[in-house]
């Protein structure tokens, strides 16, 4: 049995929000609200779930680039939370991230050199030609030309910037690589071709990935497991196959129903759902999604449902799910 | 040698970059004007001293038997009240106007740049501190600052210099930080932490470089305010003294003598006018072409 | 015979740093009234050159209009002086962009944008008008008009925001629409209610659509026909049924792979890396350089548009040879 390279155990991160300058906070944003999974090497994971719902908030703490509220996240059996400053620093080889816009991830000011060099040239001693041709190496593989190595980022395209972002979060062969939405501002022939590049990549470099998108048709590409948040919370786990061919959650219904593709014929055959992601500075009550739910009844608001197991590794949080 | 071939790749883009912003900068009749102006003020602050008609009126020497004299092919400005030829003093000025604003300027970013850089990008109590200062500096009008620094320190040409600089610098320290704090919040900072990047590096490497543009501009747009403001000290008698040719000293002595000979205060009011008119107008133009999303075409 | 839309032999150029470029060369683009359109392309294929040229909100330079017509409504859009074009705008043709937050004020109340555009183009009264605001964003279906009218920008989700566009875009009665990606940078949910959002409100209002994208699945969703841009060229229209499912040019083909299907099992045929010299105007077929099935004379001469059936038009050499490449039925998910 492979082992599990990340163990998220009952994260937690709420925002405070004061009213004044030194006063005490009056309210909590809970961006992240007790969230737990695990991954094993060499897997993909796909994190689902509208703007607003944390998953970039997740992200940011499973970096530490932002302190928990609370919870446990073990790295390769170490504990993220708990470790001087060196360590961190030494885990972070490891732990890479690729941002949704490539247009701001890239320092305009920098060439490309100095751009994918940084990481290698931060942790390593490598410099001078060595560091050329180490990034001109990473250029190639992610598809570009090695001449790029003396460019600088304006004189690329978005679906090549996310390339170089991508030979960036590589430049240190890392073990986990999060892929934040990096797909979602570019156009969709580069959407494919980035797609097709990270599962090659994920392949010959044995990589793992936690990929975020909002679009579960993105992820349905590449995620052996799927991860569908709302609101902080995570409604639903499970292996891609199942997720896919027996959403459970009327919020993973509601998802997969709004995408349009092909084979959708005409405008009635998408749907959407009603109202808008609700504030997460008061939640609803009881089941998070119930002021949107097309099945919500009054149990609803009342309780919290828990996560139900559907066998298979397959949980989702709703009572109107029948336990296997 | 594959190495010194390195370096030449590298500078390649950067050429290139400099070559686009040239042409961008050509593009505008205005700015392309000043730019031409700017280049021949400063070629002129070179040479000056070896292109004057009567060096020797620069520093010591008087001249009494052609006193106030008119404009004339001998002096083509005419000559001030101990006979010196105020073209070549003008001319001269130049080179004196230049490196005390190039010098003022520079000293206020060398202040200002790190301080608002490290304020913007570090926050909490530092950045209170860093601006709190700022604001006190800030709270005196920049000339009757400079003018109570000078007073303090002494009229010379050098500590006007270190007045002003010690007067502008609050003005950068806010423009850089209220930018850094923006740029700290870009993802490719976001990704150079993620990396592992000390935030020294992190300040000095990916935010400075990126606030810089509003700067320079300011900069270059503050030269000609310097300049204004060097003159006016020197008017005070508390800049430049005699018999420095400072242009703002000449228009202060030349006030006795202004109805017998207009010659005398208006053509160094023209340099000064001319100078900071087209460090302005260049400003103008660089503010144009410096933000790296808009200049692409 | 002269059509509701009708654009001929436009050409656009841009004056660049480097020389000229071409970024628009469309020979023939014709709308019916009432129905949505999509065009369709990949950034910089020029579909938002295009949407600015029919508004006439080119800057001139660095843009050259070359040559061409836009006839709308019998009118050359093209010979309009600005004056004319200002009262065309918003009151004949609206548009809408991508980025909603950049569109609106964000000193104003979304309430104010609207009230402002009512009084200003119909003269009414601030009374009358905060009445029509409201109607309107009732029009695009936001609950609670009133309590919106009071937000600002800021205040409202991407959604919202892009509904009160719509919304400000259709407050003087254009019956004509340019929608520039609309949906872009919005999530899937909010997606799909904008895209139903548009469809109604054609419907409805019997507005004319032309609506911009990057995603063939999308525009297939909502629009009759299709036109496909690559590089300024349109290289396959017609009914969006026969362009997807009996299309007949290879990047058509392309851009219908990269479409994300809804399966687990569905596998991305390899879509071409990136490479070949991009924007080699002039000489021959554009899509040379990255095309699978090119041939000799691909490079040598630019492939006309031909007919395959009525309705459906196709510029490709290939498409009429019988061969391969012509027959191929695109056979996805």
């Amino acid at each position: 049995m492979p082992k599990n390279i990340l163990e998220v155990k009952d994260l937690k991160k709420y925002f405070p929000i004061r009213s004044g300058f030194f006063s005490k906070p009056v309210a909590w944003v809970k961006a992240v609200d007790g969230v737990s999974f695990e991954m094993q090497q060499g897997e993909v994971l796909g994190l689902v779930g509208e703007s607003g719902c944390g998953k970039t908030t997740l992200v940011n703490v499973l970096l530490k680039l932002e302190e928990p509220t609370s919870g446990k996240v073990f790295f390769d059996g170490l504990d993220l939370f708990n470790m001087d400053k060196k360590d961190l620093r030494r885990i972070r080889k490891h732990l890479q991230i690729v941002f949704q816009d490539p247009f701001w991830s890239l320092n305009p000011r920098l060439l490309i050199r100095d751009i994918v060099g940084e990481p290698i040239k931060v942790h390593t001693e490598l410099g001078g030609e060595e560091l050329v041709k180490r990034v001109g190496n990473l250029l190639e593989m992610v598809g570009l030309p090695r001449d790029g190595v003396y460019m600088y980022p304006h004189e690329f395209s978005g679906g090549e910037r996310q390339r170089i972002a991508i030979a960036r979060a590589l430049a240190l062969s890392p073990k986990l690589v999060v892929l934040d939405e990096p797909t979602s501002s570019i156009d969709i022939l580069s959407q494919a071709q980035i797609l097709e590049l990270l599962k090659e990549l994920k392949k010959s470099l044995g990589l793992t990935y936690i990929l975020i998108s909002h679009d579960l048709s993105v992820v349905s590409h590449m995620a052996d497991r799927i991860a569908v948040m709302y609101l902080g919370k995570m409604v639903e786990y499970g292996p891609a196959e199942q997720v896919f061919s027996q959403a459970a959650h009327p919020y993973t219904q509601a998802l997969f129903a709004a995408i349009p593709t092909l084979d959708t014929e005409g405008i009635d055959s998408i749907a959407t759902i009603e109202g808008n992601v609700p504030s997460a500075i008061n939640p609803p009550s009881g089941c998070r999604f119930h002021t949107r739910c097309p099945m919500a009844k009054d149990i609803c608001s009342q309780k919290e449902p828990a996560m139900v197991r559907l066998g298979g590794g397959h949980t989702a949080a709703c009572h109107f799910i029948n336990q296997k | 040698m594959t190495k010194s071939l390195g370096i030449i790749k590298s500078i390649k883009p950067r050429i290139r970059e400099v070559r686009l912003s040239l042409h961008l900068l050509g593009r505008n009749r205005l700015t392309r004007l000043s730019l031409g102006v700017v280049i021949l003020l400063i070629l002129t602050a070179l040479v000056s001293p070896f292109i004057v008609p009567h060096p020797e009126h620069i520093e010591k020497e008087t001249n009494p038997v052609d006193k106030l004299q008119p404009p004339s092919g001998k002096y083509f400005f005419g000559t001030d009240e101990l006979g010196r030829d105020i073209f070549s003093r003008v001319i001269y000025g130049t080179r004196i106007s230049l490196k005390t604003a190039l010098v003022a300027v520079g000293l206020a970013l060398i202040i200002g740049i790190p301080l608002g850089a490290i304020a913007g990008a570090t926050g909490g109590l530092v950045d209170e501190v860093i601006m709190r200062i700022t604001d006190i500096f800030l709270s005196f009008p920049p000339l009757l600052l400079a003018i109570a620094i000078a007073a303090f320190l002494g009229p010379s040409l050098e500590n006007a210099m270190l007045a002003i600089a010690v007067s502008w610098w609050p003005w950068y320290t806010r423009l850089i930080r209220g930018q850094a704090v923006s740029i700290k919040e870009r993802q490719f900072v976001k990704a150079a932490r993620a990396i592992g990047t000390p935030p020294i590096r992190i300040i000095f490497g990916h935010i400075v470089p990126n606030c810089i543009a509003p700067v320079i501009v300011q900069a270059s747009m503050d030269i000609g305010g310097v300049i204004l403001t060097i003159a006016s000290l020197s008017f005070l008698g508390l800049g430049a003294q005699s018999p420095t040719p400072e242009w703002g000293l000449m228009v202060s002595t030349s006030r006795n003598y202004f109805l017998n000979a207009w010659w005398y205060s208006i053509f160094p009011g023209l340099a000064i006018f001319i100078t900071v008119l087209v460090f302005n107008l260049l400003g103008d133009g660089l503010r144009e072409i410096l933000d790296p999303r808009t200049r692409k075409i | 015979m002269s059509g509701y839309f009708e654009i001929e032999n436009l050409n656009v150029g841009f004056k660049t740093f480097e020389g000229e470029k071409n970024v628009l060369d469309i020979d023939s683009l014709v709308l019916d009234k009432g129905e949505t359109f999509g065009i369709v392309g990949e950034s910089g294929a020029g579909k938002t050159v295009l949407a600015l040229t029919i508004l006439r909100l080119l800057s001139t330079p660095p843009a050259v209009i070359r040559s061409g017509s836009i006839n709308f409504n019998g009118e050359n859009l093209l010979q309009k002086t600005e004056k004319e074009m200002r009262r065309i705008r918003g009151r004949k043709i609206s548009m809408i962009f991508q980025d909603p937050m950049s569109t609106l004020n964000p000193v104003f109340t979304v309430g104010e944008q609207i009230v402002r555009v009512f009084m200003n183009n119909k003269k009414l009264s601030r009374k009358e008008a905060a009445k029509e605001a409201l109607s309107m964003i009732d029009m695009v279906k936001l609950p609670d008009a009133g309590n919106i009218m009071g937000k600002y920008p800021h205040e409202l989700s991407g959604g919202q925001r892009q509904r009160i566009v719509i919304a400000i875009a259709l407050s003087c009665g254009a019956e004509f629409l340019i929608a520039d990606e609309p949906t872009r940078n919005l999530d899937v949910t909010i997606q799909a209610g904008i895209l139903k959002l548009v469809a109604e409100l054609q419907r409805e209002l019997g507005v004319t659509v032309l609506f911009i994208a990057n995603n063939l699945g999308l525009v297939s969703v909502i629009c009759n026909r299709v036109a496909i841009l690559h590089e300024g060229r349109i290289i396959e229209t017609g009914k969006a049924r026969e362009v997807l499912r009996g299309s007949r040019h290879p990047y058509t083909h392309t851009l219908l792979n990269a479409v994300p299907g809804g399966s687990v099992e569905r596998v991305l045929p390899g879509v071409l890396m990136p490479g070949g010299e991009k924007g080699t105007s002039g000489e021959g077929c554009r899509y040379y350089s990255r095309c699978p099935e090119r041939q000799d004379i691909c490079r040598a001469r630019v492939p006309d548009p031909g007919e395959i059936s009525g309705t459906h038009t196709v510029a490709c050499h290939r498409a009429f040879k019988g061969g391969e490449a012509g027959a191929k039925e695109y056979s996805g998910s």
